[in-house]
């Protein structure tokens, strides 16, 4: 059924301009090496990713501490086959670990060969600027 | 609250459908379910339409629909809800009526999914996480998100990738029975293992395809079921739902899907159920490893048991609970947004009984039937339960 007759639309392409006035330290921080999480001053929850917010009590008075960098791998996976704007990637390894201060993080895991990555492994969360000027974190292997 | 039943139902053939657009697709479902309830456009007062979209071109498909079928005029409302929209799409018509708002009702669930390349619907797919934190940086694929979860339940409970490749046997052992499902050939272990990785541990024959699709039910008040003369209604006796975090980074573990688990215990209540009642089922196997979370979570068998279950067979057509006998998402196909209406309309037609060829007919104790749907990564979950 795939040689059946079809028009083509007119081609959309939209790009969305994201806030992040109330997270820029968070961006920032990257640039600086560092990876932040937000604290509620109120009940004391940690937030990863950064929330301005406190869902568990509702308020707004937040702030800033520096992640340690100290997590341990919980579950990974290998991505093979790539959405249509990450086609200029090769395959990328993502893992989610448990950091010392009890959040959970998700980030591609580097440096580490495939045979060698294990639920259960310690890695460091680093920032990192790419090459092309995108600020990111990424995870390594603590032991190396 | 008003008893509600299921007096008419419709299924489009799953499939790459470029031989018809959106409106042209949900149209081969609603004429047959209103047919089937002896009932006409007029009739409907109330229509909700699950789809997702995006991937095709009407913005506002529920009113592109409605209007091709017939149905302008009628109370009208798109429901979104990930992969579970049209069970959202069913609890919302089931709402309407159960409260007295109005006696017939009609579901549709229709998704178009091939009118953008593989990799584009890949990536809409992939920002349906957490778009910041997850696909911004890190170009999350939906394949990816459960495969994060098969690679935990291998960790903890020693789960095979064989096991994940014999849900992927079994459903395709059905769908090859079902005239309407999207893939009707078998397929062996060596076959799921041969094919290429996609997300490790997952391979291309762990994952449902990219399917065009749509299926309608329309819904009754017990009044109305009497008034129609409708001689086999097939009963929502339950309807559960929860939901989980939008970024996977939030869960409690990746070896189970919460929103299943509170979904089904809600469900199993309202209904005074057990899981051992369930005569057959439709679980949310978009990928294999959803299917041995779903036999988990939804308590079919003990947590960590779900590769066990498999198997053994339990969950075929004479074991203890036949799941998936229409070819499952997997073989039948998930075009997204008609999931869940399309698990009612299969679980409507094995408790009347009439499922053709009779081979794919589960045998009938209790005559309770059981729809799991999941939207996203357990974003969203409906559990719906149905007895005759």
């Amino acid at each position: 059924m795939s040689e059946m007759p079809t028009l083509q639309s007119r081609p959309l392409n939209i790009t969305y301009n994201i806030p992040i006035n109330k997270t820029l330290k968070f961006w920032e921080g990257l640039k600086e090496g560092k990876v932040y999480a937000m604290k509620c001053k109120k009940c004391g929850k940690i937030y990863f990713p950064p929330s301005s917010d406190c869902p568990s009590c509702l308020a707004s008075d937040m702030e800033w501490i520096e992640l340690s960098g100290e997590g341990e791998i919980e579950t990974f996976t290998h991505v093979i086959v790539r959405p249509a704007s990450f086609q200029d990637e090769r395959p990328y390894t993502v893992a989610i670990a448990r950091m010392k201060e009890g959040v959970r993080v998700l980030a591609w895991l580097v440096g580490v060969k495939k045979k060698d990555i294990k639920v259960g492994l310690k890695v460091k969360l680093e920032a990192e600027v790419t090459p092309e000027g995108k600020v990111r974190y990424i995870f390594t292997p603590a032991n190396i | 609250m008003r008893r509600v039943a299921i007096v008419g139902i419709g299924h489009s053939k799953f499939g790459v459908r470029t031989d018809v657009n959106m409106c042209e697709l949900a149209f081969e479902a609603v004429k047959p379910a209103l047919e089937d309830a002896g009932v006409t456009q007029a009739d409907i007062p109330f229509v909700s339409v699950g789809t997702v979209g995006v991937w095709y071109e009407e913005p506002l498909p529920a009113v592109a629909i409605a209007e091709y079928c017939g149905l302008s005029g009628a109370g009208l409302v798109r429901c979104e809800a990930a992969c579970a929209s049209g069970s959202a799409a069913v609890n919302t018509a089931y709402t309407a009526i159960a409260s007295g708002q109005v006696d017939l009702a009609m579901a549709i669930g229709a998704e178009k999914m091939t009118e953008v390349d593989t990799l584009t619907a890949v990536e809409l797919i992939g920002r349906a996480g957490s778009y910041l934190w997850e696909f911004e940086n890190f170009g999350m694929t939906f394949p990816a998100y459960y495969a994060l979860h098969a690679v935990a339940h291998m960790h903890k409970y020693g789960t095979t990738e064989e096991d994940l490749a014999l849900v992927s046997v079994k459903n395709h052992k059905y769908g090859a029975m079902n005239p309407l499902a999207h893939f009707q050939r078998e397929i062996t272990v060596e076959d799921v293992f041969s094919s290429h990785v996609i997300a490790w541990p997952l391979k291309l024959y762990d994952c449902c395809p990219i399917s065009d699709g749509a299926a309608a039910v329309v819904l009754a008040s017990e009044e109305k079921v009497k008034e129609l003369g409708i001689d086999t209604p097939v009963w929502i006796e339950a309807i559960g739902y929860s939901s989980g975090t939008a970024n996977l980074s939030k869960r409690k573990d990746y070896v189970s899907l919460e929103a299943t688990v509170k979904a089904s215990r809600i469900a199993y209540k309202k209904a005074g159920i057990s899981p051992g009642d369930v005569d057959v089922a439709t679980v949310h196997d978009c990928f294999t490893i959803a299917e041995i979370l779903a036999y988990e979570d939804l308590g079919f068998c003990k947590k960590g048991e779900g590769g066990k279950m498999i198997r053994e067979g339990e969950t075929e057509i004479g074991g203890r609970i036949p799941v998936n006998i229409d070819g499952g998402l997997k073989a039948k196909g998930h075009p997204i947004g008609a999931t869940g209406v399309s698990m009612v309309v299969e679980l409507t037609k094995q408790l009347r009984e009439e499922v053709k060829p009779a081979s794919r007919q589960a045998p009938m104790k209790n005559y309770v039937a059981l729809a799991h749907n999941v939207g996203g990564t357990g974003h969203y979950c409906y559990v719906t339960i149905l007895r005759r």
